[in-house]
């Protein structure tokens, strides 16, 4: 079985997030990290190889030349190869033009099945992977919080606010995994040294056969008008309960008319 | 005036409120026409007329229900290239996303998604980067398709009698493919909806257990509020995923945010500091939910929560 695991390099949450001048993310202000949500999709890929005992994966990412670290990430947790799609045309690209790249560096690879995370932690959009499918023509399984892999079968377990779904379909497919999935694996010293002789192939736009004209910010079929940042809360009263810390909230409650 | 195509989140006919709002901010833009997928319209069209639906859109076939989301996107796709409406707007649910997803590929159409506002002329707000940012666009290509997070505008009524227009779609192939072989149903819980609620009191890692949840939910019924909780409790397995707010889980907007035992980790803030009011409870005063929190009690939950249901329930007499 082929895997493509789709990864993506994003600035740390836990950092001071910010924009540049052409209101696309600032990826120098805050240090880049694998996604954490693309760490649930890297161990189900891993689970599904270890289950069916054979099988190769392929981790896929698009992004500037610092990307490569999330390629490493991922293959310190296993794997086997990496592709890292870079070109400076792709700056700015929207989810629409990413999506496209994507599609195209996954067909090239023909797998069985590709896995996402849910989201990225920096756009939050959580739709490249249901465009993916799209543009593909893939069995389109998203937001798993289990996933298996039987023969020619996928199953996922979808778990919403109104009922939890059981959704079948045949490879090949993409599945997008939620965090519900199960804790990744921290990658061991071997993997990490491993990870050091594990192939990465560069390809750029020309590579995939897609215009430069089709993706980056000028290309971008939205645009951004203003970004602001959100103003710091006023500092608020904070009281320290002396066995009336209950009263004194229903007090504040009650003279914002909440009671 | 174009049609605004708004997709109608209901269960079995019974309208959200989150569709009266996308309702309402469609008739900013144009004139509103519902698209509605399933059975149940009968029930739904009294509400889609009140908020000013003109024309319902109705797809009910087998497929919709057999399939994952794809086939709804044949549909829309098939009502939106014969309306050639100029928005079309879809509730920011896991669902609603995948949906604009697929058919602005289709549509060649660029996508805005968790809008919190959209204006007459287009351009949506949107809170990014965990809410530390608010930034406004707008869609330069196609048909703007734009989601929407709930409370982003109050539902005004603009009455009105819809014309139900049945459409015909045909399914591709690949629209077929992922098969919805069983659905178990949801206990409910007969508390707000969480993203719909005017008041959350959630529940974090200080709240100890699941048996510990109870004093959460005493107060949060007190206050007709739903219940939510951190991804702390959700892991632990203290209280259902499907509460969780934070980045993984829900993200909520109410009037009034209460954070009991939670210590306000990026996590968490970027599901709950929009609120307008927070109010927060912990025994360490270092936690930075304090930094954000409009009141806050440094103590025992244990103890103060209690003590506050129990005045609540005074004052309400």
């Amino acid at each position: 079985m082929k895997i493509v695991v789709l990864v993506k390099h994003v600035p740390d949450a836990a950092g001071d997030r910010s924009f540049s001048g052409d209101t696309t993310t600032d990826r120098a202000a805050v240090d880049g990290r694998l996604s954490e949500l693309d760490e649930y999709a890297v161990e189900q890929a891993l689970q599904v190889v270890e289950k069916a005992g054979d099988g190769e994966i392929t981790f896929l990412t698009m992004g500037p030349e610092a990307a490569s670290e999330a390629l490493r990430k991922a293959l310190s947790m296993g794997g086997d190869a990496g592709v890292h799609v870079v070109d400076d045309a792709l700056h700015g690209s929207d989810a629409i033009a990413t999506s496209l790249v994507l599609a195209a560096a996954v067909r090239r690879l023909e797998p069985d099945v590709v896995i996402c995370g849910m989201a990225s932690t920096d756009g939050t959009m959580s739709v490249v992977p249901a465009m993916i499918a799209e543009r593909l023509g893939l069995t389109g399984l998203t937001l798993a919080s289990s996933l298996a892999i039987e023969g020619n079968t996928v199953t996922i377990r979808r778990d919403s606010d109104e009922a939890s779904t059981t959704i079948t379909g045949s490879l090949p497919a993409l599945v997008s995994v939620t965090d519900q999935t199960g804790e990744a694996r921290y990658p061991s010293f071997k993997g990490i040294m491993a990870a050091k002789k594990k192939p990465v192939e560069t390809l750029t736009l020309a590579d995939l056969g897609i215009d430069p004209s089709q993706v980056g910010l000028g290309a971008a079929w939205s645009a951004v008008d203003n970004i602001a940042k959100r103003p710091p809360r006023q500092a608020g009263t904070i009281v320290t309960d002396e066995g009336d810390g209950g009263v004194k909230l229903a007090d504040f409650l009650a003279a914002g008319k909440f009671i | 005036m174009a049609e605004v195509l708004v997709i109608v989140d209901h269960v079995d006919g019974a309208v959200r409120k989150t569709t009266t709002e996308l309702l309402t901010i469609a008739r900013r833009l144009g004139e509103p026409a519902a698209v509605f997928f399933g059975a149940g319209v009968d029930a739904a069209t009294e509400t889609l007329g009140n908020y000013g639906a003109t024309k319902i859109y109705v797809v009910d076939d087998a497929e919709i229900g057999q399939y994952l989301v794809a086939p709804k996107v044949d549909a829309l796709v098939t009502i939106a290239q014969q309306a050639s409406p100029a928005a079309i707007l879809v509730t920011s649910t896991s669902e609603g996303k995948e949906i604009a997803a697929r058919a602005a590929v289709r549509l060649d159409s660029g996508l805005i998604t968790d809008a919190v506002d959209v204006d007459a002329s287009g351009v949506a707000t949107q809170s990014v980067f965990a809410a530390s940012y608010v930034i406004s666009s707008k869609v330069t290509h196609g048909t703007p398709i734009i989601t929407v997070k709930p409370n982003a505008a109050a539902p005004e009524a603009a009455p009105t009698t819809p014309a139900v227009e049945k459409v015909a779609v045909s399914y591709g192939a690949t629209s077929t493919t992922a098969q919805i072989v069983e659905v178990a149903p949801r206990a409910k819980s007969g508390r707000p909806e969480l993203t719909e609620a005017a008041i959350v009191v959630s529940g974090g890692r200080g709240v100890g257990g699941p048996e510990g949840f109870s004093v959460v939910e005493a107060l949060a019924d007190s206050l007709n509020a739903a219940v939510g909780a951190s991804r702390a409790a959700t892991d632990a397995g203290w209280y259902p995923h499907a509460f969780q707010v934070g980045q993984t889980g829900k993200t909520v907007s109410p009037q009034l945010y209460m954070a009991n035992g939670i210590s306000g980790a990026i996590q968490h803030r970027a599901g709950m500091q929009t609120s307008k009011t927070i109010v927060a409870v912990n025994k360490d005063a270092e936690a930075p939910i304090f930094e954000l929190a409009d009141f806050g009690v440094v103590g025992d939950l244990f103890q103060i929560v209690p003590q506050l249901t129990e005045e609540v329930g005074k004052r309400k007499g």
